[in-house]
This record gives structure tokens, sequence and C-alpha cells, in this order.
């Protein structure tokens, strides 16, 4: 069933001279077994729209349904929801705090009640599944690396058995490889555990990649919802957003500016350098 | 502007006691030298000790062995430490951690304040550093208003007041947004250019670096591979052992090699990869 969003608005500091309206009228679907990337520039709302889908904030206007139950509805618990709609923060390392690494990822199901064996089944779970083994469960979170401490705490909302988990920059600061080695482990685990995945990222290229639907807010606005390769196809109003597209896509606009009858729609550079031979003929063959 | 001569740094970890437990080698004997005016981008994978590098030239660390010299002054002469953090200013990732004041204007003459600098001359200063990152009509704005990149060139104007010679970036477009981005490394560029500041940048976007003069990519507290963007990128395989990328179009340039194409292996931008598939087609 998923997250349903009902017209919703939301307005910060109703009613002051700062009042700033962060969501304007937004509807929209996130279905089960889903991978999302939701981009927008600073301040587009993107943040607020990801704090609304967990009920950490209230729309002013609006209803959202989860599973089909309005989740600001009297009774519903929110307790729950949390659990299910899992947020894993930006720099969510800094939220480690925990002796060691095993406790930690424990944390969260403790507080959902769960029996002692229970915690400790789903936290070694969820450690294993972003690939930290049993050598890690007694360290110190803090003697962990980077790319170690990022995903200790992913697995703490993984713990948690979300059916929907968000993500804000989960690559933020990190070098190429430790990028690939996290989205190539979010898309593992939504494989694997059939969940929804929202990525939050300022990376055109890695959520051309990954994702298969992209949603891209402007000014408290939803202004695309659609799959990757239509969204990008209008790369010249996303860069009017502060966005821009695939660095690929520039280099076949481009080109085919130059007169070369290249696919402009790909969005990996395997697409790109098929389309280019398919074009070059044979004068561009041979061994150089 | 900069010399470095082997150096080491250890960091140090403690046992509850107090005696150290484990020493880390962030950096084995590095060697440098920046020309003034000069553009550098360091790249390198996480842990690779660019981070410990920079915050030596700024004197926030001092060697374990070898020298650091910022404009002839070694770091470790206590009596020179705020004049090479002076002419060192450093930019860290996070604007909001580095900005302090409830007004832009304010918070740029938090620095020139603080060494002294009479307060007409701070007028002046704060006026002439916000022009130069484009960001004067701000001037009376509160900072928690503005954008990533805005924000970020706040920064950059607080440590330009200072009048340094030396600007050390430390990867200050992590947290930005594309159009962020952009804007403050057309500052960085500018400043370089148009004031002569030298510039040290370190970032994980390999675009980043394609208008350096020089790109220093390090490995293991050393550099592995240093020179022109160019010859930098040429060399896709050993970067992917690295831990890095090369630019979409040095990679995309490379695939088509790989897959036969007669194209040269030094491309750049899309215009010469545009011109030499015209080659090859004609």
């Amino acid at each position: 069933m998923g997250l349903k969003i009902e017209d919703i608005s939301f307005t910060y500091e109703t009613g002051t001279a700062m009042q700033v309206r962060a969501l304007n009228h937004i509807s929209c679907e996130i279905p089960d077994d889903r991978f999302i990337g939701l981009i927008g520039h600073t301040g587009s709302g993107k943040s607020t729209l990801v704090q609304m889908l967990n009920g950490l904030l209230k729309p002013t206007q609006g209803r959202i349904l989860f599973n089909g139950e309005d989740i600001h509805g009297d009774g519903y618990d929110r307790k729950n929801l949390r659990a299910k709609v899992g947020l894993v923060f930006q720099y969510p390392e800094h939220q480690l705090f925990e002796a060691d690494v095993l406790s930690d990822v424990m944390f969260g199901p403790r507080n959902l009640g769960l029996s002692e064996e229970e915690c400790r089944k789903r936290a070694s779970e969820s450690l294993f599944m972003v690939g930290m083994g049993e050598r890690f469960f007694k360290k110190s979170p803090f003697d962990l690396s980077g790319g170690e401490k990022r995903r200790a705490a992913i697995a703490g909302v993984l713990a948690m058995h979300p059916q929907i988990l968000i993500l804000d920059e989960p690559t933020a600061g990190l070098d190429p490889r430790g990028r690939d080695e996290i989205l190539g482990l979010i898309s593992e685990m939504k494989k694997k555990l059939r969940m929804t995945i929202v990525l939050v990222s300022h990376s055109m290229d890695d959520v051309a990649r990954y994702v298969d639907q992209i949603m891209v807010m402007n000014n408290g606005k939803l202004v695309y919802n659609d799959v990757p390769s239509e969204v990008f196809r209008h790369h010249k109003e996303l860069e009017t957003m502060g966005l821009s597209a695939p660095q690929v896509i520039y280099i076949m606009e481009y080109l085919k500016e130059r007169g070369l009858p290249v696919n402009t729609e790909v969005l990996d550079i395997q697409s790109a350098a098929d389309s280019i031979m398919a074009c070059m003929g044979p004068a561009g063959r041979g061994r150089s | 502007m900069i010399k470095i001569r082997k150096l080491i740094h250890d960091y140090l970890k403690h046992d509850e006691d107090g005696a150290v437990s484990e020493e880390i080698r962030a950096l084995a004997g590095l060697d440098l030298d920046v020309k003034p005016g000069e553009f550098i981008v360091i790249l390198g994978h996480n842990g690779c000790g660019k981070s410990t590098l920079a915050k030596h030239i700024n004197a926030l660390l001092f060697p374990s062995e070898g020298e650091v010299w910022v404009d002839g002054m070694n770091t470790v002469d206590g009596e020179k430490l705020w004049d090479i953090r002076q002419e060192a200013g450093m930019i860290f990732q996070n604007p909001d951690n580095q900005i302090i004041a409830q007004v832009v204007e304010e918070d740029v003459a938090f620095g020139p304040e603080n060494i002294g600098v009479p307060g007409e001359k701070i007028r002046k200063r704060v006026e002439e550093s916000l022009k130069s990152v484009g960001m004067l009509e701000y001037r009376r704005k509160s900072p928690g208003r503005l954008s990533g990149g805005q924000k970020q060139r706040v920064c950059i104007a607080g440590v330009i007041a200072m009048r340094p010679k030396c600007i050390i970036m430390d990867e200050p477009t992590a947290m930005l947004d594309p159009s962020g981005r952009v804007e403050v490394l057309k500052t960085a560029r500018q400043l370089n250019r148009e004031e002569g500041i030298t510039v040290i940048l370190i970032t994980h976007y390999m675009e980043e670096a394609i208008e350096a003069d020089r790109v220093i990519v390090m490995d293991k507290g050393k550099i592995a591979l240093q020179g022109t963007p160019r010859e930098v990128f040429s060399r896709v395989e050993e970067m992917k052992d690295l831990h890095l990328d090369v630019p979409q179009v040095s990679l995309l340039a490379w695939e088509l090699r790989r897959r036969g194409l007669k194209i040269p292996a030094d491309i750049l931008t899309r215009e010469e990869l545009a011109d030499a598939l015209e080659k090859v087609i004609s």
C-alpha cells in the first residue's frame, strides 16, 4: 500500500512576519517496493516533505495515509509509523552513541519494546545486511571508519524493519568508491527486503544510476514525478531550479549539437558509448 | 608559498589510563611545494590524509616529523602562529558550523575585529570581501536565510577579510546542491585569477578539478599521482585503483578507446571529444 499524500501544505511560523510556506499543495504516492529519488535545491522543501512522511511534522493542510490510514487520525500509532517509515538523517554517523556497535543498532528495536532476544536477532541481521559481520559487534562506534559508521547507522534504522526507508544524502562527504559502496548496498537491500527506498540526493549522477522514479521539488511544489529519462529530458528547466542533469546527458546533448546523431536519453557511460559507437559506423573501428 | 618537507603525522590513540595505545600514520613523509597564485586540487579517498594535510598548512596540526613552511614561516614557530593562520585561511565542509553572527556583515567582520583592525578599515574590508564573493547585497541579511552556496560564500568572505595569501578549502561543496557547488567553485576561481590568491581545494568531485593548474592525488598519506588535470585524468585505471573517478567526459573517452575507437587518451572536455569523433568520421 505505501504512503499516499493528499494535497498537503505546510507553513513554518504561521501568522508571524517570518511565515514561510515550505510545502504547497503536494499530492503523490509512494508505493511499495519502489526506488525513488527525491531531488531539489537547498530550501526547496524536500526535508520538510521527508519529515512529513514519518509524522515528525504535521501538515497545516491535507492528509497523509499510510497503508490506507490517516497518520494524524485519532488514536493512530505514530510510534509504530516511525518504525515502519525509517529515516536516516544526513551524516547519521553523528548519531551513534552506544558503547558498542551491536548495542547501538539494538537501541531502536529496544524502544519498540521487543524482547532482548528479538532485538539482538534484528540487530545482527541488520549489521550483516550492511556488510558488517560479527567482528564489528563489540567494537566502539567511534573506532569505525567513516563509511563503516555510516553503514552502522543505516543498520540501526533497518533493525526497525521499515517498510519505507528514507535516506537523506547518504553519500555526502564520501569518496567515489564509498559512494558506490553505499548506493550498491542500498540497492541490494531494496532487492532483498523488497522495501521502498526514498533517496534524497544532490547528485544527479547517483540518482540516474539507481532509482526508478524521480520526484523533483521546487519552491515547495512537486514539479516532476516520473521515470529518470523523462525527468532529465527537462534539464533546462532543472537548471533554472538550481539542479542539473547527469553529466553524461550534457555530453550527449553537445555531441548532438555538433551533428552526431547520438541518443541524448542515456543515463550512464555504457549506454552513451553504445550510442556513439552505433553512429560511428565502420569508420571508427580497429584497434587503437 | 608553501613548502612541505618529509611531513609525517601520527594520530595517537590513548587508552583509559592515558597511555598511548595505538599510532595511526595519517601522513607518511609527504613533500609538496605550492607556488604563489597556483590553483591546486587535492583528490584522494576518505582516510588518505588530505584533511590532515590541510590542517597542517593552517597550523591547526603540527608535524610529528618533517616541516611545514607557509610563506617563509615554520608552523611550529609559536610566535608566528596567528600570522600563519591569517595568511592561510581555511574553509570547511559545513557552512553552518562556520557562521557565528546574526548578520552577514558582522560575520565577515569577526576575523578582522579579532586581530585588531581599526573600525573604519574593517568596514572597508568587509565591503570589499563581500563584493568579491558576490554577496554585497546580502550584507544586512541574516545568514540563516541564505542558501548553502550563499552561506559558504559568506564564509569565504570572512576568510578574505583577513587578507590571506592562500585559502585552503576542505570539501567546501560536499553539502551543497548543484547550483551552490557552481557558485562556490566560481568564487574560488575568481579569487585565484583576479586577486592572485593561492587556492588549495580538496574535493571528491572530479569535475571540480578540470580547471586546476595542478591536481594532486593522495593515497596512504603520500602523493600518489600529480600533474595537470589532463595528465592525471588520462590515467583512468590508476585512478580507479585509488578509489577515485575521472570526469565523465574522460571516462566516456576511455570507454570508447577500450572499444577500439581511435581517439586521444587525454580528452578532458566535451569539445575535445566532439573534435576527436569528427576526426575519426572524416
